[in-house]
Formats: structure tokens, sequence, C-alpha cells
């Protein structure tokens, strides 16, 4: 009896688990919700991305670099870093571009314009793909004539896989400056521009070190999600073994083809990559919380 | 919020150069208008007849049935356990805290292609996971539609806890205290008080992540045996068309997409309007 009246008694004054409650007594939800918490994300995300690491490892290192010698896995990662080599620094420049030109301008539609913007978010991959074929493949493609007359060739092809990433994952930058430049009045280039400078001075000098942390945030994203793009890559790509196939391609195509420990290794290094990606948005995250609060504090004073 | 009411005090434009503004147009048509154009137009070239007949195939119905019915059992389960996991990252410290939150970010920065590896492996029939199901209960995983649910659960969680974590992290603690003070319990103020201020962020995350599951082709693929009628994904039978040479199809169900993609953007607006009106209220 005296055990089951506490036990009853306790839950109740614990003012829901919201507080980091002092209390000492028996705190169910405070216990319980971690845990659930802990178990959903370690089956869901923990387990595999461990199994990955632990199925590339699993004869040791030494086979594991062997994987390297592989001539397709070599093409497939030059690929991939290609593309992410060009699509990357177009989509830097375009999202700055359009936040300088979005940010600070009132105009009708521009919750619109956003939107228009977020499209690549919300279409599928697959449809992204689908969308570049039917432009420039040259029996279905709307400029297919044009693209054959110059003597191109964008489907099947490295211009293409290009294509599929920029589009994929230009609304990243844009994203993380644009909220960031909205915030930041724009005193400070007001006062460059009335000391002189050129519009070229104030964006390099004034606009880009303010937007600096959220730009490399933007960078570290779109990074990511370029070295790692399938779904629109698998549909312009033709997936040609050790010419026009990407590493996640290469991952996918030597998993169906029982090269499981190629397919592993190629895994473990784009793996590796997100890894570090994500520490380093961890590092650029708390580096931009900083940097918000010290340039609210000057207007609130 | 006090963002807008500055922007309104604020001078009329600054000349700024004209080249972003020109840039982002060109930009923005050559890499997204001029493709999204090229598809409607050979959609419009179907017309409506051959449009409706297209697209309400048996075969790509059984896909709408999987794609759009897996993706909803699996933002569903992520509204419910993605509040439970912003609610730990928010309301508890506990050890091994800071990794629960850097782990929650792996959907965004983990290749689909890896996801969709590293699901197979752990579910399948001799997977770490797979095989004690498949033992205890004959419960498939991989290669069947729970794999599916499970790729898309996979890369759809991130969305909700993300988007409920700034909320639950802005409410005040007064309205939960005077809840207590006036006698509720705990049970009492969490349902009638926290979670109607949380719904909209609820619903927006659980919107979004729909969205991106509805869409998401790379893990799915390589979970999924891809059997029509059985567990085939919308996406993966538009890059069967495609490989078949059948276009126009391909063009079909992608436009129809395409359409959903668009409204999907619609209703994830609407939910964050609402969303900051009832923070603005709150406020």
């Amino acid at each position: 009896m005296t055990i089951v009246v506490p036990s009853l008694e306790s839950p109740r004054p614990t003012p829901a688990p919201a507080r980091r409650s002092r209390r000492q007594g028996l705190d169910l939800p405070g216990i319980l919700i971690p845990l659930i918490a802990c178990l959903y994300v370690g089956v869901v995300i923990l387990l595999p991305a461990l199994s990955v690491v632990v199925s590339a490892f699993a004869k040791g290192v030494g086979p594991f670099l062997e994987n390297f010698r592989s001539p397709e896995l070599l093409s497939a990662l030059r690929l991939t870093l290609f593309a992410t080599a060009v699509a990357v620094p177009c989509n830097v420049i375009f999202g700055l571009a359009a936040a300088t030109a979005i940010a600070r301008r009132e105009f009708r539609g521009k919750a619109l314009l956003l939107s228009v913007i977020d499209l690549p978010f919300s279409i599928s991959p697959v449809v992204v793909g689908l969308m570049l074929v039917l432009l420039y493949s040259p029996t279905q493609g709307l400029l297919g004539r044009v693209v054959e007359s110059l003597g191109w060739r964008i489907i099947f092809s490295w211009p293409g896989i290009v294509l599929a990433t920029i589009i994929v994952t230009f609304p990243f930058m844009a994203r993380e400056v644009i909220p960031l430049l909205e915030e930041e009045g724009w005193e400070q280039e007001e006062a460059a521009r009335t000391l002189g400078a050129t519009s070229w001075e104030v964006f390099w000098k004034v606009t880009l070190p303010s937007v600096r942390w959220a730009a490399l945030y933007g960078l570290i994203l779109t990074t990511a999600r370029a070295l790692g793009e399938f779904g629109a890559v698998a549909v312009v790509s033709g997936n040609i073994e050790g010419q026009t196939q990407t590493l996640p391609l290469f991952v996918e195509d030597a998993y169906k083809n029982y090269q499981t420990e190629l397919a592993f290794g190629a895994a473990m290094v784009l793996g590796g990559v997100a890894i570090v990606s994500l520490l380093l948005k961890i590092l650029v995250e708390q580096v931009l919380e900083q940097d918000r609060k010290a340039s609210r504090n000057p207007l609130d004073g | 919020m006090t963002p807008a009411l500055l922007r309104r005090w604020r001078p009329p434009a600054l000349s700024l150069p004209s080249w972003p503004w020109r840039l982002t147009w060109t930009y923005l048509g050559l890499i997204l208008f001029l493709p999204l154009g090229a598809m409607l137009l050979k959609a419009a070239r179907v017309g409506p007849v051959g449009f409706w007949e297209m697209a309400t195939t048996p075969e790509a119905l059984a896909t709408y049935r999987v794609s759009f019915g897996l993706a909803l059992v699996a933002s569903l389960i992520n509204g419910v356990f993605g509040l439970v996991v912003a609610w730990a990252l928010v309301r508890s410290s506990f050890p091994g805290q800071r990794l629960l939150d850097a782990l929650i970010d792996l959907p965004f920065a983990l290749p689909t292609a890896v996801a969709g590896l590293a699901l197979t492996a752990v579910y399948s029939t001799n997977g770490w996971l797979g095989q004690p199901l498949n033992e205890a209960f004959g419960f498939k995983v991989a290669f069947a539609a729970p794999g599916v649910t499970v790729a898309m659960v996979f890369i759809s969680l991130p969305f909700v806890v993300r988007t409920v974590e700034p909320v639950l992290r802005s409410l005040e603690k007064e309205q939960e205290e005077a809840s207590w003070c006036l006698g509720a319990t705990p049970l009492q103020t969490t349902v009638r008080v926290v979670l109607p201020q949380l719904m909209p962020a609820i619903l927006g995350g659980v919107a979004q992540g729909y969205s991106r599951a509805v869409g998401e082709y790379g893990s799915v693929v390589m979970i999924s045996s891809n059997v029509p009628f059985r567990d085939l994904i919308t996406p993966t039978l538009i890059i069967q068309k495609l490989e078949e040479y059948d276009f126009e199809a391909a063009t079909v169900i992608g436009s129809v997409m395409l359409i959903f993609s668009l409204f999907s953007l619609l209703v994830i607006n609407l939910l964050q309007v609402w969303g900051q009106r009832y923070q603005g209220d709150a406020a």
C-alpha cells in the first residue's frame, strides 16, 4: 500500500516533461520519450548507416582499398567529381545573384518566385530527368534537332548529367542566403555606396562578407546533394559503365550485379563524404548562430 | 512578425545593379522553365482524352496506390515519431542527445543510393533486422511493400523533426504552467495546450515528408522488388516507360507527378502561413 500511493501521486505534480524537472520522483515521460526517440532513430537511421561501414570493412582495410583498383569505380568517381565541380560553382553564382536580387526587393509575386525556386525540392528527381530528356533528346526532345545540328550530345552524356545535377541542387544556396539578407538591413550597403563604392565593391566587400557563413552552409548542402544525386542522373545518363556512370549509379549497378564488396566500397566513399559534410554543417551552424546573435544585438540596442 | 514590419519602413529599393536580377531570370529560364515547358508542351500534345487514358491505366493506378499510399503510411509514422524525437531533443537532456541530433540530418546528407543499399542490407532476409523479423514472424521487409515504406520513412524523418523542433523550442512555458496551475494533468496539458500549437508544424513537416517520399526514387528502387501491381513506385514506372521508348506514357505519368508536386507545394505554403498566424496570435 505504501508503495502504491507515491507512485500514483508522483506523476501528477510533475508539470509536463517540459521543464527539466528538478523533481527526483518518477518522471515516466521524461525517460520514455528519449528512449523511444533513440530506439526509433537507431533502427531507422543508425543501424543502416552502421551496416554500410561494417560491410565495407568486413574483410579488413586491405580488401576495402582493393576496391579502388576497379577502373569502373574510378571512372564513376571521376565523373561524379566532375559533375559536382561544374554544377556547384554555377549554382553558387546563381544563388548569390538570386539572393541579392530577390531578398532586398519588394515586389508582387515575391512569394511565388521563392516557391518557384523551391520547386526542385518537391519535384521527383525522376521527373527532372524526364524533363531534360523531353527537351534535349535527339529524337524526342523539343530542342533535339537544334542540339543534333550543333553536333552536341546532351542526353546519355556528361552535359545531361551536369544539367540534372544543377537543377536538383540550385535552390540550396538561394534558400540559405535570402533569409539572412532579409534579416540584415541594407544600411551598410547604403553607407558603402554613399562613400563612393561601385556595385561590385559593395557586393564583394559588404554583402558577401556579411552572408559568408550562410553561403558556406548553402555550399555544403549543394555539394553534398550534387555528389549523391541519383534519380535525375539515372534518367539522363544512360548508365553506360565506365562512361556515363556516376558513383551513386555505380553503387546500385554493382549491388544488382552481386558485386557486393564494390557496392559497399563505393557506398562507403559517398557515406564518408556525407558524414564529413554533416560535421562541417554542424560547425557552420554554430558559427552562424553566433553570427546571428552578434548581428542582432546592435539592432536591439 | 517583426521582419515584415521592418521591411515596410525601409526606404524604396536601392538601385542595385540589375545584373543579378537578369542573371536570376536567365538562369531560371534556362535551367527550370525551359525543361518544364518542354514537358508541359509534350503533355499538351497528347490531348485530354489520351492524357486521361494513359494516366489511368491499371498499371499506372497500381503505382499511384503504392507511391501515394505507402508515402502516406510513412509520413504518418514519422508524424508521430518525429514529434517524439523533436520532443526528446528540445524538452529532455540525456547522454547522446547531440549524436541523436546529428543523426537526424543523415538522411538529408546521405546519397539516396547509399541509403537504399544500407536499408536493403539491414532489412533483407539475411540482414541484421530482416533476419529476426523473417524468422520470428515470417515477415519480409526488403523486396516487398514494407521495405518501400521503410525507405520512405528513412528519407522523410528529418522533415518532421526539423519543422517541429524550432516551434517546440519557441513555445512559451507560461501557458503550460498556467494549465498545470489550473489543475490539468500533464497529459491534458500536452494534448490540449501544447499539441494544438504544434499542429501546423507537424502537418507541415508531414506534408513535406510526404511530398519527398512520393517522389523518392534512389533508395526505394533498391529495396523494392519493382514488381508491377505489388511494390512498383510511380517514378520507377516512368523510367521503365522511358526504357521502352514509350515517351508519351512517361510524359503523362510524369505530368501527374508534377501536378502533385505543385499541389503539395501549395499545401505546404498554406500550412506555413497558418503556422505563422498561429504563432503571431500566441506571441
